[in-house]
Order: C-alpha cells, then structure tokens, then sequence
C-alpha cells in the first residue's frame, strides 16, 4: 500500500487519509454580488489535469490536520506535501515535466 | 427504584483469555482512566506547564506528567491522562489553566481505554497491523504514534524497550482485543495452540 507523507505525522498508509478536492480554490471576495453561473463555477467547477494536481488532503486515522500535496493525476505518485500555510505551488512546479512511471 | 447500574470495563470478557496468554507476548486490559483533550494555540502555550510538564511540541511524543501522561496530537492538541484524578476534577483542572491562553479542555475518559502489550515479541505483533516504523532504534520510550491497527484507529506508545499502551476507542476495544489475541497466538506458549 502506499504510504502518504503526513507533513505532522511522518509517513503513514494511504486508508489513513481522506481527500479533499482541488487545493488553493479562493472563496469569492464580493459572494453577494455573484450570480447563480458564478456560485456554480465557484462551487462545483474543478481543475482536471492530466499530471501534477495540488490537492487537499486530510490525515484522519492520525493527527486529523488538513494539508496539501502535489499529486501526479496520471501516476498517483506523492510528488510533495506542504502545509496549509506554506506557500502555493508556482505554476511551473505544477507544469513541470513528470516522472515516468517505471 | 431502578437498580444502580454496575461499570464494567469494555474488555471483561476477554480478560480471561488475556490471563491464559503466556509466552513472548502479554496482554493486559489496563482500568479506567481519566482523559481529557487540551486544545491551544502553540503560540499561546510556551511556558505553560501542565502538572510540571511542558507540552510536548515535537510530533508523536509523549511525557510522563503527574500520575498520567501527557500526548502529543496535534499541533495545537495534546492528551492528558490521569488514573488517579476524577474526569470532572481533570476537566476542571485544565480548563483554570488553559483559559487565560485562550485554550479549552475537555473531558474525553468514556472516549478510549487504554491496553497494555509487552514482552519481547510485542513489537512484531504490533508491526502486523500497521505500517509504522516500530525498530527499537526508532520507535523508543516516549514515542507516540496515532495510526490504524488492523482496522482500528489507536494511539500507540512506547513505554519501554517491550512494554507498550495502546489507546483505543471503545466500542473498538472488543475488535482490536481479537485482532491482538490472534496476532499473539504465534509467539504464544505452544500449549496453548495445540
């Protein structure tokens, strides 16, 4: 089974954690102002990429945190985590070129 | 009037087969204790002393504080464990010491009980149900961990070279006393297997 890094625990099985969709989605600065196609993109519209993907995760069995990682979508490799208060990802660390599987 | 309800321990009816349990490995259903959860800003807690121990700031730690022990959980929630203080005092008792920070305590005994593995096989027994790195280089007297074990969430502490306490939930209790019995019966007295 794989093991996923836990940025507070260490290393721990992969059922140990649940996920939590994309990461680093901004909640609307002005929510009253937005139409309903606007709550709808901001509510259920996804980024889908083929490669790496910064997504949030939670440690459940563990210390229950909430934490980022990069994910290869096409590998399922762990590239990196990071926790909620470190910086984003730059847009070439996601476009990066990927890992082979082998 | 109805009858004054008795408080029997999750695991009665496993502690006979506990006791036949003789060999590389020893099981023991440790009784009650008082629990409670310590919620707080690390910022806010730095010379904070809970019964003259510092909270433990170092991931899966754990220190010996006043009769009980003092567990890291996360990095703002720590366990405090207490046989010899009642769940209501402890509470209490926190709650004076956390509130000026900003922080909160509370009771948490009915939560999870506490058995006790040792014996020169216990560790191998306990590596069949998780993935944690339990080499005795490693996994040494104050480390804590909160993982799975088969199928339960536990908090695991090392207590010594061979003694171990596991905390489980429990309604868990009943399930992870099977799971450990029969994780134990290969390094057990040959007796008992045949």
């Amino acid at each position: 089974m794989q093991l996923i890094e836990c940025p507070w625990c260490g290393p721990r099985e992969e059922t140990e954690f649940s996920y939590g969709g994309q990461a680093h989605v901004p909640y609307p600065e002005q929510p009253g102002e937005l139409s309903d196609e606007q709550w709808a993109h901001y509510v259920f519209y996804r980024d889908n990429p083929k490669g790496r993907f910064a997504e949030r995760w939670n440690h459940n069995t563990g210390c229950r945190r909430w934490f980022n990682a990069i994910r290869d979508t096409a590998t399922y490799r762990f590239e990196r985590v990071y926790r909620l208060d470190d910086p984003q990802p730059s847009a070439t660390e996601l476009a990066g070129p990927r890992r082979s599987t082998s | 009037m109805a009858d004054q309800l008795a408080r029997t321990h999750p695991l009665e009816a496993w502690l006979p087969a506990f006791a036949e349990l003789t060999g590389a490995v020893r099981i023991d259903a440790e009784p009650f204790v008082s629990m409670a959860v310590l919620r707080a800003a690390r910022a806010t807690t730095g010379d904070l002393r809970i019964r003259g121990t510092a909270l433990p700031t170092a991931p899966n730690t754990w220190a010996p504080a006043g009769d009980g022990r003092l567990i890291w959980l996360g990095p703002d929630e720590w366990l405090l464990t207490s046989p010899g203080t009642a769940p209501e005092a402890l509470e209490e008792e926190l709650q004076t010491l956390l509130r000026p920070v900003g922080g909160s305590a509370a009771d948490v005994s009915a939560q999870r009980i506490s058995l006790r593995l040792g014996g020169p096989q216990a560790r191998q027994v306990l590596a069949k149900g998780c993935s944690i790195d339990l080499h005795p280089r490693v996994f040494t007297a104050g480390q804590s961990t909160q993982t799975a074990l088969g199928q339960a969430a536990v908090v695991l502490l090392a207590l010594d070279e061979d003694e171990f306490a596991v905390l489980v939930r429990s309604s868990f209790a009943g399930y992870l006393a099977s799971w450990l019995l029969d994780a134990s019966l290969e390094h057990a007295d040959p007796a008992l297997t045949s």
